[in-house]
């Protein structure tokens, strides 16, 4: 064993003045082996140790993801979990820790029959009596071997193993120390997992997270209040005497197991509503949940008053309303108002640039071909004009717009009709009539 | 997966192949015949080519047309050749300067050929057989060549494997390759450093080559080379012993005649091989000589003085091999026993007398070690044809440039005193650099020195008192005549430090630290300590 000598100064790293390594000898080395192809690959790469090493390691990763290991295999202990199991008497089977002896300390109550089988074989294999004397230990060393083929009797029969798994305390998960700070989810969801092994109604509610919704955590604690346990500790029991020679004795142990039983029972089911009680009182949802009832509550009593404040608010509205209304209405009669003049005044407007162009009609038009006639024609337009209502007004206007000939026409008509209706005399309007 | 690359270790005297099989194991393949150490040799009878034992067989009545111990000579000029050691099959001819054989197929039909094409086609026929066993053609090999092979050799070697389909990806040293298969199934020690001496007793020359293993990475130290001694000079002290007695016995000399010195070699070598296992064995040839049978029984013991001789020559030439290195017995680790010779209880027995204690023989009788040391070269081949088949051409030529091959080895240790005072070596001499190590000093406990010192070894002698009871020797192996009463020299290597290279030091360490000591490729030095429970780390370099 080598040991170190202690520090007699105070140095961290001092190196020794003009230390040099001894001059090295370049040889060759052989091309052989694992070893030179992980050299060859860093010369070549010019990789230094640890960049290789993480590069290897990646490496080795990958080859056992891909290997076609017996997934159970990897689940087993590679050594013995408690080394002491080999020293121990095989007479005090009870007491050891079967798991262990089987190579399942790990996997425990989640052990399947089959995985059970395929530890057993193995142990077997490494442990057998035979194995250990070719290894040189001498023969009547099988208390570790018995212990294994124990422990294989013990779980393989349903019974034996849910007695044993009820006394299983190393797969009892400790709730977190109290006053101690924690996550709640992290620290809790395995205790419950243990405990959940022991429940005769499945599947057993889980934990769930901070998001859970209420319905499901209130669910969660009502199964964990009304837990129904299989547990029992008759593994636990004091050997009861097999000879029938004293039959009182025997069944003093019988009943002294019983009651001891009991107790134990009863004291497990105390810690357990303990335990669950402490998980509720302690679990953040269970708090929020609380906060939210609360906050539902006082919303409530504040809706109940909000009744009256929502009347005198829709009176206000509505009298606001009607003012606003009132104010619109009077608007709206003055700009009708404005409009309405304005309208006549476009209208008087254009009865008079009408009446100017029906006027011009003659000068515009060369007066026909009459030139001679002009003062006559114009006298007489100016007749028809003044003649013509607001309607016929319009027409002739149009008319006259377009050319000599449909202007004539237009106020021979117009002069024809005011010399039908007798509006003027015949005369006045010769030229037209 | 495409066809595995098969490791072919190829001798004088007998040939294997290996591969390695999709259960990950080594698979040392038998030829049809049921043999793992496959003869090399071919005969003749008219059309038909015999191969293996079976040719083998015909060496008492079909010499002339059988071709034996063949492989040295490929790719080397006839007048560079000994070619006594084929007198007692085909004869060695010389064609266009190379070595070739004349046999005759049928009554005056005679084919010439030469060696590269003998070489051809026992290939061939190994590849056949590998064929056979494993159901899929095989197009590549890693080749095991003895150290002294010249480049010249190997493509000659090369040219002749190409010739029948067989791309020999790798050629591997055979100490080298019989290490790696070693080491593979049985890991030298907890280090993983050590000075090893692959001794390779064939049939007809022995090899030896003195291997530091530093981290999995193998230099060879030194080599050399014994072209007459082998098994066949144990064959031939065994010949003599018996027609010895049959001349003895029947006045008659079977010497003299070929075809019974041939009978009788052949029976002698079975013997031999019997006495490897059993302590007695029986001869009997009929017809030896004149009709005379001959039958009798020869104990080891018996053996073991007739060859006594040879079996110290064998002893020698490993220590030679360590003489060579310019190191002492004391800085090996083990001696690596492997060819077919080394079947022989005797020469383990002859080693570890000679040899230092501390010296493992790694031997067939030893529990660490393979049980067919013949078979070792193949499985290594195998292993490193595992190895290639994940990289592909131009990786390996890569990986084979000198700039990679010549690497800078330490000369001096490094590592640290400890409490006592004492050197510990961490990293040993001949360590090739770039390198890491780590120790774990797990009692270390409060302030702690680091001190880094380079090392020297020197060996110490003590003179014990003369009832101490005896362990090392330089006699031969005349032990009868021992006595007790001699003084005896008890030889320890010892390390000591020569110069301070770096002081570290530590403080408040409650669970131990882990030491760890790098030199990159720059021989740039650096230890760093680190807490095992804190994590804390102290860094120095040079």
């Amino acid at each position: 064993m080598l040991s170190l000598p202690a520090l007699t100064s105070d140095i961290t790293v001092a190196v020794a003045p003009g230390a040099k390594l001894t001059e090295a000898v370049r040889r060759p080395v052989e091309p052989v082996g694992k070893d030179f192809m992980h050299h060859a690959t860093r010369t070549l790469r010019n990789h230094t140790w640890s960049e290789f090493e993480k590069i290897q390691a990646e490496k080795n990763v990958k080859t056992v993801d891909e290997s076609n290991v017996d997934p159970d295999e990897l689940l087993f202990d590679t050594e013995l979990a408690d080394e002491t199991l080999l020293a121990h008497d095989a007479r005090d089977w009870k007491t050891a820790d079967l798991y262990a002896a089987m190579g399942l300390s790990q996997l425990r109550y989640k052990a399947t029959d089959n995985q059970i089988i395929k530890a057993h074989r193995k142990q077997v294999v490494k442990y057998h009596p035979d194995k250990q004397s070719a290894a040189g230990n001498s023969l009547d060393q099988d208390g570790f071997f018995k212990i294994i083929q124990k422990a294989f009797e013990t779980l393989t029969d349903k019974n034996k193993r849910k007695q044993y798994d009820s006394c299983d305390f190393v797969a009892d998960v400790e709730p977190p120390k109290k006053g101690s700070e924690y996550d709640f989810f992290e620290a809790w969801a395995p205790v419950f997992a243990s405990e959940a092994r022991f429940s005769k109604k499945t599947p057993v509610p889980e934990l769930g997270t901070l998001e859970t919704d209420q319905k499901t955590v209130e669910q969660f604690y009502g199964f964990w209040h009304r837990f129904d346990s299989w547990r029992t500790f008759e593994f636990l029991d004091e050997d009861v005497p097999d000879d029938s020679s004293n039959r009182d004795h025997k069944r003093y142990i019988e009943r002294k197991n019983k009651a001891a039983r009991d107790k134990k029972k009863t004291a497990d089911n105390a810690r357990l509503v303990k335990l669950v009680e402490r998980a509720m009182n302690e679990d953040p949802r269970i708090k929020m949940f609380k906060d939210a009832e609360k906050k539902e509550k006082e919303r409530k009593k504040w809706e109940a008053g909000a009744a009256a404040r929502a009347e005198a608010e829709a009176k206000a509205k509505a009298e606001a309303e009607a003012k606003a209304k009132a104010e619109a209405d009077a608007a709206a009669a003055v700009s009708a108002k404005a409009d309405k003049k304005k309208a006549k005044e476009a209208a008087k407007a254009a009865k008079k640039k009408n009446k100017r162009s029906i006027r011009n009609a003659g000068k515009d038009n060369d007066y026909f071909g009459d030139a001679a006639d002009a003062a006559a024609i114009d006298e007489q337009i100016a007749l028809i004009v003044d003649s013509l209502d607001d309607e016929q007004l319009v027409e002739v206007a149009e008319k006259v717009k377009a050319d000599a000939a449909s202007a004539k026409a237009a106020l021979q008509e117009a002069a024809k009709g005011f010399v039908a209706s007798g509006k003027l005399t015949a005369s006045l309007v010769a030229y037209f009539a | 997966m495409s066809s595995p690359i098969l490791g072919i270790s190829f001798g004088n005297t007998s040939s294997s192949i290996a591969y390695i099989n999709p259960k990950n194991d080594v698979d040392v393949i038998a030829n049809p015949d049921g043999e793992r150490a496959i003869p090399s040799v071919l005969s003749y009878v008219g059309e038909d080519e015999y191969h293996g034992g079976q040719a083998l067989q015909q060496l008492v009545r079909n010499p002339a047309n059988t071709i034996i111990n063949f492989r040295d000579f490929i790719g080397k000029s006839f007048a560079d050749c000994d070619t006594s050691r084929c007198a007692a099959g085909a004869p060695a001819i010389d064609i266009d300067g190379k070595v070739g054989f004349a046999i005759k197929r049928g009554d005056d039909v005679e084919e010439r050929i030469t060696v590269d094409e003998v070489v051809s086609r026992h290939l061939n026929r190994l590849k056949l057989a590998a064929e056979d066993y494993i159901g899929q053609t095989i197009a590549a090999t890693v080749l095991t060549v003895p150290t002294d092979f010249t480049q010249a050799q190997k493509d000659a070697l090369a040219a002749s494997a190409a010739k029948v389909g067989l791309k020999i990806v790798q050629f591997v040293a055979e100490p080298s390759a019989s290490l790696l298969a070693h080491a593979h199934s049985f890991p030298l020690n907890k280090s993983g450093d050590a000075n090893v001496v692959v001794a390779d007793f064939g049939g007809v020359r022995s090899d030896a080559a003195v291997i530091a293993v530093r981290s999995g990475i193998y230099t060879v130290l030194a080599t050399t080379h014994d072209y007459n001694l082998g098994g066949d000079a144990l064959d031939a002290e065994l010949v003599e012993y018996f027609a010895k007695d049959f001349e003895k016995k029947n006045h008659c000399n079977p010497r003299k005649n070929a075809r019974s010195l041939a009978k009788l070699r052949t029976n002698a070598i079975t013997t031999k091989k019997t006495l490897s296992n059993a302590t007695t064995a029986t001869i009997s040839v009929e017809s030896l000589c004149d009709g005379f049978d001959y039958h009798t029984s020869i104990n080891r013991m018996r053996y073991e003085l007739t060859a006594g001789k040879v079996f110290s020559q064998f002893a020698a030439f490993v220590t030679a091999a360590i003489e060579k290195a310019q190191l002492d017995p004391l800085d090996i680790d083990a001696v690596l026993l492997c060819g077919g010779v080394s079947f022989t209880p005797k020469l383990a027995a002859n080693l570890e007398f000679l040899l230092p204690e501390t010296v493992a023989i790694l031997g067939p009788q030893h529990a660490e070690a393979t049980n067919y040391p013949n078979e070792l070269a193949c499985q290594g081949a195998a292993l490193q044809g595992r190895l290639v088949a994940d990289y592909d051409d131009d990786e390996l030529k890569e990986a084979m440039q000198p700039v990679v091959l010549n690497t800078m080895h330490l000369q001096r240790a490094i590592g640290l005193l400890d409490g006592a005072g004492e050197f510990v070596p961490v990293i040993l001499p001949e360590t090739s650099y770039p390198v890491q190590k780590s120790i774990l000093v797990r009692a270390a406990k409060g302030d702690l020195l680091v001190g880094v010192y380079e090392g020297e070894s020197h060996i110490e002698e003590r003179t014990l008192e003369p009832e101490a009871k005896d362990a090392a020797a330089e006699d031969d192996e005349d032990s009868e005549e021992w006595s007790d009463d001699e003084p005896e020299v008890v030889r320890e290597k010892h390390y000591k430090a020569a110069q301070k290279l770096i002081e570290l030091g530590v403080k408040g360490v409650e669970k131990g630290v882990e030491i760890v000591f790098n030199i990159n490729k720059d021989a740039v030095l650096r230890v760093t300590v680190r807490d095992l429970k804190s994590g804390a780390v102290v860094q120095g370099h040079l």
